[in-house]
């Protein structure tokens, strides 16, 4: 690709003028407000969408909707909160936050509450929070913490400290277990190292080391039993009464919704209760259901487009801290929408992890707006230098 | 080219030289965001891809699965239809009740659920028995019952609890009614319960959602006609199964309405003057073949079976050594005697055996030529020279003897089978027998032994290996009744649509007609008859007749008397005791009945047997009925609950 001199970043920001364009003319307020005014019409949108779906996949109750609206309009809040900090007090805060929150998992190891058979809450009498929520931020900011003062590509020495910082809190919480949490930790501090520059060549043995491991410990490591429940992973129909329920009935959901959909409140998969979690994990089959194949693609660019517009602003950050933050935030948010989305459609296997913004459900909402928070922070306050 | 080497692979040693490069790093950042928009697109796309793998490519199959997920087919049961007798009066209906059931998968705890309903009302432990039995066999989602007729106390004091007891409903159904209850029971039959081995006989779509099923009597051979069609609902419903709205129907159709041609007023004649005997008596319109009465006694309640009737009394009602269940008019099997004697005769007169004016000298035996056995007649002292008429009326034996012997077991059997003796009439009532018209061939087949001459004999006065159902004497009593016209006995005279209530009215079933050479032979024979009541052996009932009856008594041995020994009624028990039987019709000049009366172990049959033949007879052409009977049938008219 030749850009006759110019760095890759200006050329190709001069085919994308009209972001900055819309910016100026009608972000006055919004400005004032440290938001970015196309991020925050994207959440919305999304944020609406699932309103509107929860009101049919709830079977038509209200309350439901008032619940996560309240939730929502919590999470925006902290995002309209954090935007007005400056950044440079989330890089001096990020070690800080990142310690106490390696406090609290080993606290919860010893006197968390257990729930559903996993031991990750802390009751602090008046109410019970997963300090793992508090990792999804802190691993990511830590990374970047790490990163900011070195040169980059990372070297060695400099990796295994990155990789470090994030393979703590991951083992800490997969021994919970929280496999879901531990995947969006885990993976935060990898995009992080990956948008930092780790090596293609690394990244590339990794992969093959993994591949390589994996049939080795398939055969010498795991148990009948183990070897059993990942092929029900794999193939759900084999068990279509037990593990492969969920999956099947949201594979009839989508299915049968076709192209046009069944039209809003007229799903029966969801309806009639045979999609288990309608309205939480399993909200984006009942979408797909009522709305049919083009409202579930318009769903995916909504966030295709939420995505492009956070890595926009992160390339736009002004160093190394707040560059690799940003990058990683939205590469979580799309984590959460692309496991979901695979999940729920049978490409990906069952992991836990809700659509964002969209499924009914408190904690890790919260967490992503805060996150997001965070990205309009970096971005509105890109002229102020973190040191 | 510079470019893509860069983004391919980092200079590390030359950044490292530089130390902290900002553009380096940004350009850096850069490439790196633009590859994971750009792995986020890809990752995106997969997901797009696989919602058109499934709602485009897969999208009938998809919902094929959804509709199979909450589209349930329910079958709609029809009702029964009612059985009246040739006058309207109400034999069966239906009556509206309810009954307790449990659907498994909605209640939570089935053992705490039955013990939490058994403090509330009364459940034995047969019902819970049953419910098991039930529901090991019930598809999931559709409720088991668990008790039926329930009293009006105990639907309230359930239904006020109704909804702490999930899975526990009270359904309304019908339940076959029997308003005379034993009245006509071997002639009407019963429904049941769909046993297991009936379930797998069954047409599965006709019957699923159906409970019951004719078991025996007219309930079990007019089953299709009583039935109707099963009707279907298609119901949308939860994934707990629960029905939410019903999508489209199939309305049942109800079963016709039945008329029977038995008349229930001379039914109950008829089992009333059998009463005190085991044994039974068919009346016959000769005409058409329209059975008039048929009763069997002893009789039983038949609406105990209807909900399964409890092991206890079922135990009672089949080890009875009166066999109440056994339907004696088609089933018993009895030596006919010399009711069979005016078919001997006619046969005789038709292979020229013998004539209106041979004679033979009864001395009071016959021996065969060659041996010195006495086959005996009844008259100890004989009758000295007898012709055919009075060998008929006063019921020879010798006679008979004699003409047996010359007509040869062949020819006997082939006049005889005309009657429809031997094998079953064809009635239209299940579990008819055909009893024994015996042979050459059945003797070799059965017993192992060649025909013998004695054997003739015995058969030419009904004894012996002859056995005859009383059914099978009131047809043939009918047949000889109209000179050969022969028809079909049968039960049915009208089938009726329940809602525009049109009647068809069932045409008489002709069989082949008996013919003989010369149609005087049936006079003869028929003379003979008359004169078996005007002066023969049961000139008893002849007396103060309104009308001409003919007839022809019949005592059939139950045992063997040894060559010396004299038959003395008063000396033998009463199992020893002769059947006592009688075969008549009337009005002689124009018939319109036949009957055939077997009282077992009645003693002889002119005492016994005749008058009770007289009594229906008189009943059915005088209209003289049991007023106590007619009074109980307006009870049971009056008797309001009739589930339409």
């Amino acid at each position: 690709m030749e850009t006759d001199g110019k760095p890759l970043s200006a050329w190709l920001g001069s085919l994308l003028p009209a972001a900055d364009r819309v910016e100026e003319v009608d972000g006055k307020f919004l400005k004032l407000l440290y938001l970015d005014p196309l991020l925050l019409l994207g959440l919305l949108a999304v944020s609406g969408l699932g309103l509107m779906m929860l009101y049919s996949a709830g079977q038509r109750d209200l309350g439901l909707v008032i619940g996560q609206a309240i939730r929502l309009g919590l999470g925006f809040t902290v995002m309209l909160t954090l935007a007005q900090l400056p950044p440079r007090y989330f890089r001096f805060w990020s070690p800080w936050i990142y310690l106490m929150g390696v406090a609290l998992l080993l606290a919860v190891m010893v006197v968390g509450d257990i729930s559903k058979g996993a031991q990750r809450w802390l009751n602090l009498g008046v109410v019970r929070f997963q300090p793992s929520e508090i990792m999804k931020l802190a691993v990511p900011m830590t990374v970047a913490w790490f990163f900011a003062d070195k040169p980059l590509p990372p070297r060695w020495g400099h990796l295994l400290g990155g990789a470090l910082v994030t393979a703590i809190p991951f083992a800490l919480i997969a021994e919970q277990p929280d496999l879901g949490t531990a995947l969006v930790v885990g993976c935060a501090g990898a995009f992080a190292l990956f948008l930092a520059g780790l090596s293609w060549w690394l990244l590339l043995g990794l992969a093959g080391a993994l591949g390589a491991v994996i049939p080795l410990f398939w055969i010498y490591v795991m148990h009948d039993y183990q070897r059993q429940r990942v092929l029900t992973f794999l193939n759900p129909e084999s068990d279509p009464l037990g593990a492969g329920y969920h999956i099947i009935q949201s594979k009839i959901a989508i299915g049968s919704g076709g192209v046009y959909g069944k039209g809003w409140l007229n799903g029966t998969q969801s309806h009639l209760d045979f999609l288990p979690e309608g309205s939480t994990d399993f909200i984006f089959a009942a979408f797909s259901e009522e709305f049919g194949l083009i409202g579930a693609c318009l769903l995916l660019i909504l966030y295709f487009f939420i995505i492009a517009r956070g890595l926009y602003m992160a390339s736009r950050a002004p160093d190394t801290y707040t560059r690799l933050l940003a990058g990683s935030l939205i590469l979580i948010f799309f984590l959460y929408a692309f496991v979901n989305s695979g999940m729920v459609s049978g490409l990906l296997p069952v992991v836990g992890l809700p659509l964002p913004l969209f499924s009914y459900g408190g904690t890790s909402l919260v967490t992503l707006m805060a996150g997001f928070g965070i990205l309009m922070s970096i971005y509105t306050h890109r002229r102020t230098p973190t040191r | 080219m510079k470019t893509w080497r860069r983004f391919a692979r980092p200079s590390t040693a030359e950044l490292v030289a530089r130390q902290k490069d900002k553009t380096a790093e940004s350009e850096l950042f850069f490439r790196r965001a633009l590859f994971a928009l750009f792995a986020v697109f890809l990752g995106l796309l997969a997901v797009a891809g696989r919602l058109v793998y499934l709602q485009v490519l897969n999208h009938e199959r998809f919902t094929l699965l959804a509709d199979g997920n909450r589209i349930r087919l329910q079958p709609l049961p029809p009702t029964r239809g009612f059985i009246f007798d040739r006058n309207g009066v109400l034999l069966a209906d239906n009556l509206a009740s309810y009954h307790l059931e449990i659907t498994r998968e909605q209640a939570k705890d089935l053992d705490a659920t039955l013990a939490e309903l058994r403090q509330r009302i009364e459940l034995t432990d047969a019902d819970i028995e049953r419910f098991r039995k039930l529901a090991r066999r019930a598809p999931p989602y559709t409720g088991v019952p668990l008790r039926f007729r329930l009293t009006d106390e105990e639907i309230a004091r359930l239904a006020i609890d109704l909804y702490r007891l999930p899975g526990v409903d009270i359904k309304a159904d019908l339940t076959r009614r029997y308003p005379l209850g034993s009245l006509g029971v071997h002639a009407i039959g019963y429904v049941g319960r769909i046993d297991e081995t009936e379930m797998s006989k069954l047409d599965p779509g006709q019957y699923s959602g159906s409970t019951h099923i004719g078991k025996t009597g007219v309930e079990r051979s007019y089953e299709d006609v009583l039935r109707g069609r099963t009707g279907w609902r298609q119901v949308e419903t939860n994934a707990d199964g629960r029905p939410l709205r019903v999508l489209s129907r199939t309305p049942p159709t109800p079963g016709q309405n039945v008329y029977l041609s038995i008349d229930i007023r001379l039914q109950a004649v008829a089992e009333k003057v059998l009463e005190g005997y085991n044994g039974a008596i068919v009346a016959i319109d000769p005409r058409n073949g329209e059975i008039l009465a048929l009763a069997s006694q002893p009789v039983y309640d038949p609406n105990p079976f209807v909900n399964g009737i409890d092991f206890a009394s079922y135990r009672v009602l089949n080890t009875s050594k009166d066999k109440p269940l056994l339907n004696r008019a088609l089933r018993g099997m009895y030596p006919p005697g010399s009711t069979i004697k005016p078919l001997m005769a006619l046969a005789g007169l038709e292979y020229g055996v013998v004539n209106r004016h041979s004679g033979v000298f009864c001395p009071g035996f016959y021996r065969l030529p060659g041996s010195s056995h006495r086959f005996r007649d009844w008259k100890r002292g004989g009758h000295g020279s007898v012709g055919m008429d009075r060998a008929i009326a006063q019921s020879c034996d010798v006679y008979f003897y004699s003409l047996a012997l010359n007509l040869g077991i062949d020819r006997m059997h082939e006049f005889l089978d005309r009657f429809s003796m031997g094998r079953p009439t064809g009635v239209d009532l299940p579990g008819e027998k055909g009893a024994v018209l015996p042979s050459d061939e059945w003797k070799r087949k059965t017993q192992k032994q060649p025909w013998f001459a004695g054997d003739s004999l015995s058969a030419g006065i009904g004894q012996g290996y002859f056995l005859a159902t009383p059914l099978q004497l009131a047809h043939a009593t009918a047949v000889i009744s109209q000179q050969g016209k022969n028809f079909k006995p049968r039960v049915l005279q009208a089938t009726e649509h329940p809602g525009t209530r049109v009647k068809t009215v069932e045409a008489p079933r002709p069989l082949p007609p008996v013919t003989v050479k010369n149609p005087r032979f049936w006079d003869t024979v028929i003379a003979g008859m008359i004169h078996v009541v005007e002066g023969g052996t049961a000139h008893k009932i002849g007396v103060g007749a309104k009308y001409r009856i003919a007839g022809k008594t019949g005592t059939a041995q139950v045992f063997t008397l040894g060559q010396s020994e004299r038959y003395n009624a008063k000396r033998l028990a009463k199992h020893l005791l002769d059947h006592a039987l009688f075969v008549a019709f009337a009005p002689v000049e124009e018939p319109r009945i036949a009957v055939a009366v077997i009282a077992e172990h009645g003693g002889g049959g002119s005492a016994t047997a005749a008058p009770l033949a007289r009594k229906v007879m008189d009943a059915w052409l005088l209209n003289r009925y049991d007023d106590s009977v007619t009074a109980r049938m307006q009870a049971a008219e009056d008797d309001p609950p009739r589930g339409d």
